[in-house]
């Protein structure tokens, strides 16, 4: 009882975060800060999973976070590389 | 489960779902780019490491077996918020900020966001001036 009416709570919170993320995605004031959002959409989007996995008692998700994770930062180094220099690898 | 384990759970997650949350909030509401870079990049990995630790305490005590999936995960992004917040630090300090305000590093060289856009100018001039 009390811990699925926690999974809820936390899950309603990062619901939320990633709704106000997607938000910030559309109406940011300059590219850095849409850089960010995206970075905070997949942190937010694992901890999605993460919850996920602990409703269905299941540890098949996590393989899916590790891998989100990765992607994630790759593509956040990437996106601000790209802005820094022009280029990705030079 | 018993209740106090139940408890403990609960508890690692109500903390994590506050901090996932007001992460993003400051993300929307802080006023300028560097103090929006703030918000998430701290906030929002502790409410992840939160969840990531309420489910280790919950498959270790409703399943007894101790999983390391989700220490991989913390230590994963532990490691690479930090990265990330300074790789769009610079990327908002060469784009957004005037290289005139920026205090002086104290050497011959610019600061390392600006470091491309030096070479390229003195690059440049000695090609004009070859000519």
């Amino acid at each position: 009882m009390i811990l699925s009416s926690a999974l809820i709570f936390a899950t309603a919170c990062f619901t939320l975060a990633l709704l106000m993320n997607l938000w910030r995605v559309v109406k940011a004031p300059g590219v850095p800060d849409r850089i960010l959002a995206l970075d905070t959409m997949v942190i937010n989007f694992i901890a999605i999973l993460v919850l996920y996995g602990i409703i269905e008692g299941t540890a098949v998700y996590f393989e899916a976070s590790i891998l989100i994770a990765m992607v994630g930062f790759i593509s956040t180094v990437a996106y601000a590389r790209f802005m820094l220099r022009g280029n990705i690898i030079e | 489960m018993e209740l106090w384990q139940e408890v403990t759970v609960a508890a690692f997650l109500v903390v994590a779902g506050i901090f996932g949350f007001v992460g993003s909030f400051g993300l929307i509401k802080l006023p300028d780019p560097m103090t929006r870079l703030h918000a998430p990049t701290k906030a929002t990995t502790l409410g992840v490491g939160g969840v990531l630790i309420a489910s280790m305490l919950y498959f270790l005590f409703a399943q007894g077996q101790f999983s390391f999936h989700e220490l991989m995960i913390t230590l994963f992004l532990f490691l690479t918020a930090p990265i990330t917040a300074h790789f769009i630090a610079k990327a908002n300090l060469h784009t957004n900020v005037n290289r005139d305000r920026v205090s002086a590093t104290g050497t011959d060289r610019p600061w390392a966001g600006f470091e491309s856009d030096e070479a390229r100018r003195l690059h440049e001039e000695q090609g004009a001036s070859g000519k």
